[in-house]
C-alpha cells in the first residue's frame, strides 16, 4: 500500500460528511512571539538615543545595588542577617524593574527583589526586616506601593492582576510589576495570573529574571518551552526577550510593556536572560551543581561593569561620577551596616496584635498568658537573656 | 425593588439578598467566581446579580480556584471588599495556598497595614446526593488557619445576618454554606431582613436541662429533631447553634454545659481531626468539674465522603444522636 503523508478520502464519503463548524485562530499568534535573540541595546544606538539622566541614574543605582547585595551578604556572616538571597549579577534586572514604575505603580516582589524594593525608594532597614526575622514584612506597602515580599513562588503574580483590575475597574491609571523567576514559571499561580491578566486585559506586566536556576535545579529540568517568554503566546500576550544584565534594555522593553498596559492592550511577559552569579542563599552551596567556568563566564558580561564600560567610553559618565556613584554606595553599606549591628527592639505582644482586627477572646487568653510569663521573667531579674 | 416579602423564604434566597444589599449598600463589594455571572451560580445563589450591578461586580472568572482568590487578594489590596464563590467544597481546595498563606496572613505580616477584608463563600457538607468530590466537611482546614473566621449559618435568618455580617468583616471570612440547607425555609421577608449578627456569637436555639447538643450548619436540623424525640425518653435537650467556628464562643457553650453538666458535639466532619475535638477539650478545660459525663462526639466516620448510595449510613443522624445522649452515664443520677 502506498504511503501517503495526506489523509486519503475515501470515495463518496464527502458527500456524506456535514461541513464542520468555521474555525479560525481567536488572534494572530505572530505578533505575540519573542524575538530570536534577546533584545540588547548597550553597545548599540539606544545609548546615544537614551536620556542621559536615566542612563546615570540606572548607573548610580546599580553601582548601589551591587553595594548592597554584597553587605547584605556580609550582614548574614556577621549573624545579623538570618538569610540573604542574593541578587548579584541581576541588578540590571532589580534596578530597571524600580525604576521604570511611576510614582502610582504597584511593585509585586519575590523574596530575591528587595534590591528592586530598594531601588524604589524603602528603607533598606524595612526592607530587610523579613530576612533578619524580627517581623515578616517590615515596610508599609502602601507608603511605595510595594508588595510584601512574596516566599511562596508566584503566588504574588496574582495578587498584581488583581490589584490592577481593580485600578482599572476605578478608571485608575496605573501598572503593576510582578516579579517571578525562572523556577517560578513552573508553578501553577504563574499560568492563573498570566491567564488571567489576558482575559481581563488587566495593566501588568510580568517581569521573569532566569537566572538559570531554581536553587540547585536548572532550566533545562525546569521547562521545555522554547524560551519562558514563548509561554506569553498561550496566553494570547506578547511575549519579549531581553537581556537581564543590560540595564537599558530592560528598562526599555519594560518601558514599552507598561506603556501598552496604560493605553489599556493588556499585559506584557518579559524574559529577561539573567545569571544567579552567588548561591541561592547564604546557606547554599553552588558548587554541588554547577561548575566555576559557568560562573565566570557570566561574571564577565557583569551588569554594572557592562553598564559603566559603555557610558564611560561614550563620555556620559566621567572619572567624577564613577567615583560619586562608589562613595554614595559606600555611604549606604556604612549606615546600613551601622542600623543593623543595632538590636532591634521587640514587642512579644506584637505576635497577638495584628492577627484580627477584631481579637478573639482566645487570642486575648493567650497574649495574658505571654504577658504574665513576660512578667515572672522579669521579676527573677537580671542575668535572664 | 422587584422583591416581595414572601413567607417563607429558603436559606438560597436569603443569601442572595444578603449579597444584593450588601453590594447595593457598598460600592467596594465584587463578587466573582465561576459560573457567578449569567448563570447565577450552580446553586443559584447569584442569580440576578450581573443583570442588576453589571459584569464588573459580578463576574464569571476563569475555571482556577487559586487564580480567583489570588486576583481578590488583589482587589482587596486595592481597596475592594470581594466576595469569592468557590463552586462546591471540594473544588476550593487549589487555592488552599492562597488562603492559608496570603489572605489569612497579610494583616499581621504587615503589622495591620494591609488588612484583605475578603469573604470566601464556600457550599459545604453532605446530604445531597452528591458524586465524588461534592460533600467535604472541610470546616477543619480553615479552623486550623489562624488568621481566618469561619462561620456556618444554620437559618434562614442567620443566612442573611450572618453573611452581610462577613462581608462587612475587616478580616477575612470563610463561609461556609450547608448546601442540604439551601432549600430549607422558614418565615422570612427580605423586607425585613433580620439584624446583622456579629460574627462569633453562639445561640441557643432550643432551651434545655439535661444535656447540651453542641452543633452548627447541617447537623442542627438533626439535633433539633433529635432533642424533640428525646423528650419520650425523659430527657430535656438544650441546642447550641455555634453559627461561629472562629471566633469559637467559649463564653455560652461553657453556661450551656455547666448548667446542664453534660454535653454531645454533633457535625459531619470527620471525629479524628475534627471540630467535635477540640470543642470537647475546650469543655473539659471549662467545665470539668460541672461534667457528670465525659464529653462525646457524634460525627462523620473518619473516611473520605462516601457515594451518595452510601452517605446516609455516615451522616449523623438522629439515632446516632439519640445512642450517644444516652451513653451520658445517666446511671450515676440519683
Amino acid at each position: 500500500m502506498k504511503k501517503s503523508s495526506t489523509v486519503q478520502e475515501l470515495p463518496g464519503a464527502a458527500a456524506h460528511r456535514p461541513t464542520p463548524p468555521a474555525w479560525q485562530p481567536r488572534t494572530d499568534p505572530a505578533p505575540l512571539l519573542p524575538d530570536a535573540e534577546p533584545y540588547r541595546a548597550l553597545g548599540t544606538d539606544a545609548v546615544a538615543d537614551a536620556d542621559p539622566g536615566l542612563l546615570l541614574r540606572l548607573h548610580a543605582e546599580l553601582v548601589r545595588g551591587r553595594r548592597f547585595n554584597t553587605q547584605a551578604t556580609a550582614l548574614t556572616k556577621q549573624g545579623r542577617l538570618a538569610v540573604y538571597p542574593s541578587s548579584t549579577g541581576q541588578e540590571a534586572c532589580e534596578v530597571a524593574a524600580a525604576l521604570v514604575l511611576r510614582e502610582q505603580d504597584w511593585l509585586f516582589p519575590s523574596y530575591r527583589d528587595t534590591l528592586a524594593a530598594v531601588a524604589r525608594g524603602l528603607d533598606p532597614v524595612e526592607v530587610l526586616t523579613l530576612l533578619r526575622g524580627d517581623w515578616h514584612t517590615g515596610y508599609d506597602p502602601y507608603e511605595h506601593r510595594v508588595a510584601p515580599l512574596s516566599t511562596p513562588l508566584a503566588t504574588q503574580l496574582p495578587h498584581a492582576v488583581g490589584l490592577a483590575h481593580a485600578a482599572r475597574l476605578k478608571g485608575d491609571d496605573l501598572v503593576a510589576l510582578a516579579l517571578v523567576g525562572d523556577g517560578g514559571t513552573s508553578e501553577g499561580d504563574f499560568h492563573e495570573a498570566l491567564n488571567f491578566a489576558a482575559v481581563w486585559r488587566a495593566p501588568v506586566v510580568f517581569l521573569v529574571q532566569n537566572n538559570g536556576f531554581a536553587i540547585s535545579v536548572p532550566l533545562a529540568k525546569q521547562s521545555a518551552a522554547p524560551s519562558l517568554a514563548h509561554k506569553a503566546v498561550g496566553y494570547g500576550m506578547p511575549g519579549r526577550l531581553v537581556d537581564g544584565n543590560d540595564a537599558l534594555a530592560v528598562h526599555t522593553v519594560l518601558a514599552d510593556a507598561m506603556a501598552r498596559a496604560r493605553r489599556g492592550e493588556g499585559p506584557t511577559l518579559v524574559e529577561a536572560v539573567t545569571y544567579r552569579v552567588e548561591a541561592h542563599t547564604n546557606a547554599d552551596d553552588a558548587t554541588r551543581y554547577r561548575a566555576d567556568d559557568e560562573v565566570e563566564t557570566w561574571r564577565a558580561h557583569d551588569p554594572v561593569r557592562l553598564l559603566e564600560d559603555e557610558l564611560t567610553a561614550r563620555g556620559i559618565l566621567g572619572e567624577d561620577g564613577v567615583r560619586q556613584a562608589a562613595e554614595a554606595a559606600e555611604a549606604m553599606a556604612a549606615r546600613l551596616r551601622d542600623r543593623m549591628n543595632a538590636e532591634p527592639a521587640l514587642d512579644p505582644m506584637d505576635l497577638f496584635a495584628h492577627v484580627y482586627a477584631d481579637q478573639t477572646s482566645q487570642l486575648r487568653e493567650q497574649a495574658a498568658q505571654l504577658r504574665a510569663e513576660l512578667a515572672a521573667s522579669a521579676e527573677e531579674g537580671p542575668g535572664e537573656v | 425593588m422587584t422583591t416581595v416579602a414572601v413567607k417563607p423564604a429558603t436559606m438560597a434566597q436569603a443569601l442572595r439578598r444578603a449579597l444584593r444589599d450588601a453590594m447595593a449598600e457598598d460600592p467596594s463589594v465584587h463578587v466573582l467566581g465561576e459560573d457567578v455571572g449569567t448563570l447565577g451560580g450552580v446553586f443559584r445563589i447569584t442569580d440576578g446579580l450581573a443583570a442588576e450591578f453589571g459584569d464588573d461586580r459580578c463576574t464569571d472568572t476563569p475555571l482556577a480556584e487559586a487564580g480567583i482568590l489570588g486576583a481578590a487578594v488583589g482587589m482587596a489590596m486595592y481597596g475592594l471588599r470581594p466576595v469569592v464563590e468557590m463552586q462546591f467544597d471540594a473544588f476550593a481546595y487549589p487555592s488552599f495556598e492562597q488562603l492559608i498563606s496570603h489572605v489569612a496572613k497579610m494583616r499581621n505580616r504587615t503589622r495591620g497595614a494591609m488588612p484583605l477584608p475578603i469573604t470566601v463563600r464556600v457550599p459545604y457538607g453532605g446530604g445531597i446526593g452528591g458524586v465524588e468530590h461534592h460533600s467535604d466537611s472541610s470546616e477543619a482546614y480553615y479552623m486550623a488557619t489562624p488568621g481566618l473566621h469561619v462561620v456556618t449559618p444554620a437559618t434562614v435568618d442567620d443566612a442573611y445576618g450572618l453573611l452581610r455580617a462577613a462581608i462587612a468583616s475587616d478580616d477575612p471570612v470563610v463561609f461556609l454554606e450547608p448546601k442540604r440547607l439551601y432549600w430549607s425555609k422558614a418565615a422570612w421577608s427580605p423586607d425585613e431582613p433580620a439584624a446583622v449578627e456579629p460574627v462569633g456569637r453562639a445561640v441557643v436555639r432550643r432551651p434545655g436541662s439535661s444535656a447540651t447538643l453542641i452543633t452548627y450548619g447541617p447537623s442542627l436540623p438533626v439535633c433539633l429533631e433529635a432533642a424533640e424525640a428525646a423528650r419520650a425518653e425523659g430527657w430535656d435537650l438544650e441546642v447550641v447553634d455555634l453559627r461561629s467556628l472562629v471566633p469559637f464562643d467559649d463564653e455560652t457553650v461553657a453556661e450551656s454545659v455547666r448548667r446542664t453538666g453534660r454535653a454531645v458535639v454533633v457535625h459531619e466532619s470527620t471525629g479524628f481531626g475534627g471540630p467535635g475535638g477540640e470543642i470537647a477539650a475546650r469543655i473539659t478545660e471549662r467545665c470539668f468539674h460541672h461534667l457528670e459525663a465525659p464529653v462525646l462526639r457524634v460525627a462523620g466516620f473518619d473516611i473520605p465522603y462516601p457515594p451518595p448510595m452510601l452517605e446516609r449510613h455516615h451522616l449523623p443522624g438522629v439515632d446516632r444522636v439519640l445512642d450517644a445522649v444516652a451513653r451520658l452515664q445517666w446511671e450515676t443520677e440519683s
